[in-house]
């Protein structure tokens, strides 16, 4: 009881700079510059412990790392502030990258290989889309069952094998290996999806319908917006851009493989969501924060990686880590601990 | 006020399966006027202003507007034409601004993005014609706000659409003395600029404070329309409570309205 009088006197005489900093931190974002704090001092960590995590040849790595698990949890972005939840995105992916991989090997033709991936993608994104808003599943369970279906789609496509060589075509190479103006073309790919949703999300009124819907579905069906068509196209988004992470995972690995290397992505996209400041309730978040985090994910991850530490523990590492950002947030929105949450 | 009626219905049934819910029943409203809809628990208040609304189809009968028989199929055929309706509590999105929940689902734009400068003199204008000084900023997010400048926004956001009828389902029912007079200012303030106003209200002194005609539901039946100034409070109560007063009021049994 002391000690809280004795800090409660200079606490008192500074309300004009507090509020002052309180503007500036509302301006920027609190849960971004927490990202910006975080992934500073896991650079300085890491870098004071091997010299050779700040190389340029390592931070390329960092990024090509990022780049498919960036361009899912952005998409996760949307579904997550339409309120709803894409778990199926990592097989998805899979799905399309064993596609893209054998069109590729049937016709030769890249641009034709990757427009099919896309198209597969879209479908799948439909059929949760459907299955979640017609035959009324919850999100969470719709999309865990296509997640097993899926990841068996694309096995039984590929008998469980990696598909076809695609490094043998100028375009694969261009995405696998390229770059334009001294950046891999990878995080162009990015930056570009990342770009066009931004700008969808703040800037149009279907990024605004996005956010409405997540955060009163009543009211937005009452101002006559068309819920269901929002919730499917969201879920084809999700598809195509699972798509494009596949076609990028055929392009870095010059295979299709049904799970390797897309399997428990949708973990780090949700994460990588949820650190970023969405809330799971739907209504809030975005693209930059989603970023943010994904860089500190995979700052992280690489860091661990280099200095040995095993996968094993990564994997608790990364599981807690969406525990703790989504108990953050649900303190932040001061809810009560009281039965399920919601 | 010698102008007609900017809606009316008549003979109006409506049944949800076995159960009839309105029988016949007629209404109308007058511009300029706020017309308080009563009745108890039940009674088919918000049945009726849902078939308004287009939310709910009617099964039997005529609906005019301005004079002419509309047909209205769903909430944006009532839209419009120029029927708002405010929900008690229900439509507003906390995670938005003032200016985004006014414009919820009819976004202006100017090309493909928003147009967020026109949007926000548009909803400045709106609160500013209907007198509203309480909130501080436009870009405030509604979550911040307190029940009656909540009220006030979704009153507003009805207003913004040069709507010619608003209807306003419970405004007062969550709100504390002050706020309430303020939203009921502010809806006499709407029938002052020309609108015609429909207040659902279970509070007698509400409806006695701002309407200049009252119609009573009884058993989904309209047991009375009739001028505020020509009924007392016990007078009105009764309707609520047995469909009848003196010489008001649905004969016994057969249900016919007088």
């Amino acid at each position: 009881m002391t000690t809280t009088s004795v800090q409660a006197g200079p606490g008192e005489q500074a309300p004009e700079s507090r509020r002052r900093l309180g503007d500036l931190i509302g301006a920027v974002g609190a849960q971004n510059l927490i990202l910006v704090l975080a992934i500073v001092l896991v650079v300085v960590v890491f870098g004071v412990i091997n010299p050779g995590y700040l190389a340029w040849a390592n931070i390329r790595v960092i990024a090509d790392a990022v780049t498919i698990a960036g361009l899912l949890a952005v998409v996760q972005t949307v579904v997550i502030i339409c309120g709803a939840l894409d778990i199926s995105v990592g097989s998805a992916t899979g799905v399309a990258s064993v596609v893209s991989a054998m069109a590729f090997t049937a016709t030769q033709n890249a641009l034709a290989s990757m427009g099919l991936a896309i198209v597969v993608g879209l479908v799948l994104g439909l059929v949760n889309g459907v299955i979640i808003v017609y035959g009324r599943v919850n999100p969470v369970i719709a999309t865990l069952a296509t997640l097993a279906a899926y990841r068996g789609f694309a096995q039984l496509l590929s008998n469980g094998a990696a598909m076809g060589f695609v490094l043998g075509d100028d375009l694969w190479i261009f995405i696998s290996r390229g770059s334009l103006l001294g950046l891999p073309t990878l995080m162009w790919i990015l930056a570009a999806v990342a770009l066009a949703i931004h700008l969808l999300l703040k800037y149009t009124d279907i990024g605004r319908n996005i956010y409405a819907i997540g955060g009163n579905d009543t009211a937005a069906r009452l101002a006559g917006i068309n819920i269901n068509k929002y919730l499917i196209a969201v879920y084809a988004l999700a598809g195509v851009v699972s798509a494009i992470a596949g076609i990028i995972l055929t392009a870095r690995t010059g295979f299709g493989h049904p799970t390797s290397g897309s399997s428990g992505l949708e973990l780090k996209a949700i994460t990588a969501a949820a650190l970023g400041g969405c809330a799971l309730a739907g209504g809030k978040g975005g693209v930059g924060g989603t970023l943010l985090a994904m860089v500190l994910l995979g700052a992280l991850e690489n860091g661990l990686t280099l200095n040995n530490i095993s996968t094993f523990w990564q994997n608790v590492a990364q599981g807690a880590l969406l525990v703790i950002a989504v108990v953050i947030q649900q303190r932040r929105s001061g809810e009560r601990a009281v039965g399920l949450p919601t | 006020m010698s102008q007609g009626p900017v809606l009316e219905l008549r003979g109006i049934d409506k049944s949800f399966g076995p159960v009839q819910v309105l029988h016949d029943v007629a209404f109308s409203v007058y511009p300029g006027e706020v017309t308080a809809l009563v009745g108890d628990n039940g009674a088919g208040k918000s049945t009726l202003v849902k078939c308004i609304g287009g939310i709910h189809p009617i099964d039997a009968g005529e609906y005019f507007f301005e004079g002419e028989k509309v047909q209205v199929n769903g909430p944006r055929d009532a839209a419009a034409l120029g029927v708002e309706i405010v929900y008690q509590d229900l439509a507003l999105c906390d995670n938005l601004d003032i200016v985004q929940n006014m414009f919820l689902g009819r976004e202006r734009t100017s090309g493909l993005v928003l147009d967020e400068a026109m949007m926000e003199e548009m909803a400045a204008k709106t609160l500013a014609g209907l007198s509203v000084r309480t909130v501080k900023s436009l870009r405030q997010q509604v979550s911040s706000l307190s029940g009656g400048q909540r009220q006030t926004v979704a009153i507003a956001k009805a207003v913004l659409w040069n709507s010619k009828v608003v209807i306003l389902d419970e405004p007062t029912a969550a709100l504390g003395v002050a706020q309430t007079a303020q939203v009921l200012e502010l809806v006499r303030r709407l029938a002052d600029n020309g609108l015609a106003v429909v207040l659902i209200s279970h509070n007698m002194n509400d409806v006695f404070a701002v309407s200049d005609r009252i119609a009573a539901l009884y058993l989904g039946r309209m047991a009375a329309q009739v001028r505020t100034s020509d009924v007392t409070h016990s007078q009105v109560v009764e309707l609520i409570t047995s469909g009848r007063s003196g010489e008001l009021g649905l004969r016994n049994g057969n249900g016919a309205a007088s």
